[in-house]
């Protein structure tokens, strides 16, 4: 391909490919933080020209790779960055089988791990970027990997990727503003706007902990707290799990330990900084 | 060397990867991936001294073949127990009849959907029994629907309700239209019984079947794979016997492929250097490497290469399929669909 890059982000290595600059450009300046290895790459993206003459009229991207799905549907040259993400995002759900990967964002603190899962729109992944910035290690916003034999959670800790309000909130709390990709207006998903973590997170990217608390945040309802039973737990995580199924028995039994052995809470919460303080509050109660 | 070749040559002989730096690594794997064949690189370089990322890499891609395996026979299984009631033979084709059978042709292999094959005057009580038993019509338009009952080799295409799997079900080998009609009848009578009660093709036709695939239907998008295919099968019933050639060429000749045995096994030798019988491959043609070409078309990135050669490929497989004026008709109807 014309334009290529490799990243990596945590476990995983990628390659992409492209038939315009930009994306690859975009892709470089915000991962410059990101540590390099000459490996051969887990997995291969493409960002496509839908067809010869798309390559300059209208461009738009088709993303395609080792992995894809049949009917996806092509985006626009200016949120190339986003189908970046989206194709590495794609390879990870389809391809990747070292880890149990639950669709969780996740910070650590002292060793141990707090996971947060949940619906879009739940919040997650903005709770555990401001976490991510108040002291806590960010783990990842899209992918929590739980290692099938020791149980422990591997960091993944990739851009956030921050959707519609998420980021004036997170513009307001971080002073650098070279860790904000551009604004992407209008995509399928809304306005996105990349932000890297922290570089302590991705200096310790290759270092599992130990998961301590599971939450299921839920943004935009009033301030409630509910036990969630292991059964009801169980059947979420399956729903929230890419590769269940492709792993079989130990799919099943690094869940059922999850399961069986983490604090599990549901929380209800109007606003960032109500969550924070939940968040911290269940933390000494049933971890620290 | 296009990257096709690249992944030919490793399956061919696995040792000539000792010489490969990064980049060679990294082309072979998206290839290989691209044209479905990275489940049987995985098994050919199996016990190799690699490079520690491609090991782990290759390791991943044995865990998901096992998977694929499980789910094909899995498929097969709902299969036997759906048509317990039906007393006529089911037979087992490509994919999850290697895998089924315990052939090297199953190892790594990648496995979609489940294809059967019944006696045609069966067919409706077949049809009857897979939709009482939970599969369901994907295509529900009633032209599609008319035209595959009227001229293809399988019933539309269905798919389990729970399970989201296909099945084609078969009552022949080849569209009703190609030129070549594979004798059907002598298929299943000559197929062979397996421990659980469904059968596999007798090795001679899963032979011809593999090439009629490859050669008599459809555009080649899947020639090294299907080559490959060629390949081992060749391979292991070489080992059975010497009446191998033989009745090989006997058999080719009652389903009108000889010509089509003969170019698959010229071309599974050039790619895989596949061990033939030179009377019956006989002398290689010009327009083999026409379809060497087609066949290995893919880059490093995964991508297909020489588009015209494909797109002349694409027209030859609806050539192929239906004469000239047939193909008009069909294409307006569909055509009229669309707008």
């Amino acid at each position: 391909m014309r334009y290529s890059c490799s990243v990596n982000v945590g476990p995983a290595r990628f390659r992409i490919g492209s038939d315009w600059r930009a994306p690859i450009d975009q892709l470089n300046a915000l991962y410059c933080d990101y540590p390099q290895t000459q490996n051969v790459a887990d997995f291969t993206v493409r960002l496509e020209a839908t067809s010869f003459w798309r390559r300059y009229v209208r461009p738009s991207v088709m993303i395609s790779g080792d992995f894809m799905l049949p009917d996806a549907a092509p985006v626009a040259l200016q949120h190339g960055l986003l189908a970046a993400e989206m194709g590495m995002n794609l390879q990870m759900a389809l391809g990747w089988r070292r880890h149990l990967l639950l669709h969780a964002s996740a910070v650590s603190r002292n060793g141990k791990t707090l996971i947060m899962t949940g619906h879009s729109g739940s919040g997650k992944s903005t709770l555990s970027a401001m976490l991510g910035e108040r002291g806590w290690r960010f783990m990842g916003d899209e992918f929590v990997l739980i290692d099938p034999d020791r149980g422990m959670t591997q960091p993944f800790p990739r851009l956030v990727s921050l959707k519609n309000q998420a980021i004036d909130a997170m513009q307001r709390d971080v002073v650098d503003q070279l860790r904000f990709g551009p604004l992407l207006k209008s995509t399928p998903k809304g306005d996105i706007r990349h932000f890297r973590p922290q570089k302590s997170a991705i200096e310790q990217m290759d270092r599992p902990s130990e998961p301590a608390l599971l939450l299921y945040p839920r943004f935009g309802y009033d301030r409630a707290i509910r036990p969630v039973g292991k059964d009801e737990s169980f059947v979420r995580l399956t729903q929230a799990s890419t590769n269940y199924v492709a792993l079989g028995e130990k799919g099943f039994s690094s869940l059922t330990r999850l399961v069986n052995h983490l604090p599990t809470m549901a929380l209800d919460y109007q606003n960032g900084a109500e969550a924070v303080e939940m968040v911290e509050r269940l933390w000494a109660e049933y971890v620290a | 060397m296009s990257t096709g070749w690249l992944v030919a040559r490793t399956l061919r002989d696995p040792l000539t990867t000792a010489t490969f730096d990064v980049r060679d690594w990294q082309n072979l794997i998206a290839a290989a991936r691209s044209l479905s064949l990275i489940g049987s690189v995985a098994e050919r370089l199996r016990g190799l001294d690699l490079p520690e990322n491609v090991a782990r890499i290759l390791d991943d891609v044995r865990g998901s073949s096992a998977l694929i395996r499980r789910q094909a026979l899995w498929e097969a299984e709902c299969a036997r127990m759906a048509l317990a009631q039906y007393n006529g033979k089911v037979v087992l084709m490509k994919g999850t009849a290697y895998v089924a059978a315990g052939m090297q042709a199953g190892m790594g292999r990648s496995i979609g959907d489940l294809d059967i094959m019944v006696d045609h005057t069966d067919l409706d009580k077949v049809e009857a029994i897979i939709l009482q038993a939970g599969w369901e019509w994907v295509k529900p338009d009633p032209y599609d629907d008319h035209y595959y009952r009227t001229w293809m080799h399988e019933l539309p295409p269905l798919i389990h309700r729970s399970r989201d799997r296909m099945i084609d079900v078969h009552h022949t080998t080849l569209p009703l239209t190609a030129r070549q009609t594979p004798d059907a009848k002598a298929m299943l009578a000559d197929a062979v019984r397996l421990e659980n009660g469904l059968y596999v093709m007798g090795d001679t036709d899963m032979l011809c079947h593999a090439v009629a695939h490859l050669l008599a239907d459809g555009d080649l998008a899947g020639g090294m794979r299907n080559l490959w295919d060629v390949h081992c099968l060749v391979g292991e019933f070489v080992e059975r016997g010497e009446a191998f050639w033989p009745e090989l060429q006997e058999r080719a000749a009652l389903h009108g492929l000889s010509r089509h045995v003969a170019r698959a096994l010229r071309l599974a030798h050039a790619l895989y250097g596949t061990e033939i019988d030179r009377s019956l491959a006989g002398r290689p043609r010009w327009a083999d490497r026409l379809y060497l070409r087609r066949v290995t078309a893919v880059n490093g990135w995964g991508q297909k290469t020489r588009p015209f050669l494909r797109q002349a490929f694409y027209i030859r497989s609806h050539y192929l399929r239906m004469p000239p004026l047939m193909l008009m008709r069909h294409l307006w109807t569909k055509w009229r669909k669309k707008h």
